[in-house]
């Protein structure tokens, strides 16, 4: 099958710089910005990094996914932390799901009977 | 007990031969070469500046069989440093002023002179640091030797992948961590961790995988506040040492598929300033049978120095202060990121 029959291609990761095509001063802004957010501050590096595999897992993206489940484990934390992390993601995730029903019962008490 | 992988030459592995071991990375297609990397940090060829630490392998036996270990050790190996290597090792600091030496193995605890070696080094007013898996500390010939460093002022380099156990086991054997623990506290029970500059207590962290350390930087503090929240330990610092791409983690990462890729990311995150600080340019090392070495990694590669007397018989301190190093592709993993030494990060 053609590499090109799928959305996703691992190698693209590596092209993320072209963004800039056609755009290099937007790109160096957001790539500077990028760097800066991720260095200590106070939140540690490791505990920025955590959050990062959260939010990959919750905006699934594969590529987010590859690139912060190495860069946790370079941070230093280990399976049990990430995997908890990608467990607070899905708790947020599935409770903005769930707190929506609250807005169909008040819809439903609106038009129902 | 911690269980008991067999090492490579207990299995009879193409791996347990240094040679082979230089054949699979010369086999690669690496994106740089490392002769290019140094000279565009201004180090090629790379040179010692004098000997500060004196390294001492004094064998290859070990109670543990780590995955990642670079020295094939275990039980089952026999080398051990004879009584005279280690007397011409004596005789070196006697004609030197060389400040530091540096116990590893193996277990070095292992060495049946091993009490002597402290001793006769402490006698002479040297720094002592001895490379501990600390489980050998919790077994019964040994379970006395916290106090015996403590009166040797002996710095106590241990190895703990992390603070916490699932990523130790993985690593080390299942068990070490709990046995790590309890020989840690018997440690900050005489006076290890506290802050006391001769009761000096430091972790040493290998990743548990095919990626660079943690900034150690950047962890430390966390190491110290969980370490002592989880398990009431106390330590003095910590070294983050990324794992070199030969011996037993050679042949994890060939199992797994992922020898290209890693060397890839070292090579890739080849740091020019982290090669100024790269242990082998002050450390002389010593091998069990009396070679000498500029590294543990040399050594265990079978890759000596490159003066022309190579062994502690008849060794030329003069002549090994400016040497060049002998640098292979291993030794990339010495120069990625925030570089990597005995002493942890360089850069």
């Amino acid at each position: 099958m053609d590499k090109h029959d799928h959305y996703y291609h691992r190698d693209d990761l590596g092209r993320f710089g072209e963004i800039g095509n056609n755009v290099g001063p937007l790109a160096e802004k957001f790539f500077a910005w990028y760097g800066a957010v991720f260095t200590d501050g106070a939140l540690s590096a490791r505990e920025k990094s955590l959050i990062a595999l959260a939010v990959a897992h919750a905006v699934q993206c594969p590529y987010c996914i590859d690139s912060y489940t190495r860069d946790a484990l370079e941070k230093g934390s280990d399976l049990d932390q990430m995997t908890e992390a990608v467990h607070v993601a899905a708790a947020i995730r599935g409770g903005a799901s769930l707190v929506h029903g609250v807005q169909m019962r008040n819809t439903t008490d609106k038009i129902g009977m | 007990m911690p269980r008991h992988l067999p090492t490579l030459q207990e299995r009879r592995s193409p791996l347990a031969s240094a040679s082979t071991q230089l054949d699979r990375l010369h086999a690669l297609a690496l994106p740089r070469e490392l002769d290019a990397c140094l000279a565009e940090a201004g180090h090629h060829p790379l040179r010692a500046e004098g000997v500060k630490v004196l390294q001492l392998n004094l064998g290859k036996r070990c109670n543990q069989t780590c995955r990642h270990c670079h020295v094939d050790a275990g039980p089952d190996r026999t080398e051990v440093m004879a009584h005279e290597v280690v007397v011409r090792c004596l005789e070196l600091l006697d004609r030197s002023a060389i400040a530091t030496v540096d116990i590893t193995g193996g277990a070095p605890e292992l060495h049946p002179e091993f009490r002597w070696i402290v001793e006769q080094v402490h006698r002479r007013g040297r720094h002592v640091m001895d490379r501990c898996n600390l489980t050998i500390l919790e077994t019964r010939p040994y379970r006395d030797l916290p106090q015996f460093f403590a009166d040797h002022d002996v710095e106590v380099v241990c190895s703990l992948p992390h603070y916490r156990g699932p990523s130790t086991d993985a690593q080390r054997g299942d068990g070490v961590f709990a046995s790590s623990l309890r020989a840690l506290r018997r440690l900050n029970e005489v006076g290890y961790g506290q802050g006391d500059p001769k009761r000096r207590l430091v972790l040493v962290s290998n990743p548990v995988g095919a990626f660079l350390p943690a900034s150690q930087r950047s962890i430390e503090a966390e190491w110290k506040r969980e370490l002592r929240r989880l398990h009431g330990i106390e330590f003095d610092a910590l070294f983050c040492i990324t794992n070199m791409p030969i011996s037993r983690y050679l042949e994890w990462l060939e199992s797994k598929g992922n020898l290209a890729s890693y060397m890839d990311r070292l090579v890739t995150a080849f740091n020019p300033a982290a090669v100024e600080g790269v242990m082998c340019r002050t450390t002389l090392s010593v091998g069990w049978d009396g070679t000498l070495y500029d590294c543990d990694f040399n050594q265990m590669l079978e890759l000596p120095i490159t003066t022309h007397r190579r062994t502690i018989h008849d060794v030329d301190l003069d002549a090994l202060a400016g040497r060049a190093i002998a640098v292979d592709r291993h030794c990339f993993g010495c120069t990625a990121g925030a570089g990597s030494s005995c002493g942890g990060a360089t850069a």
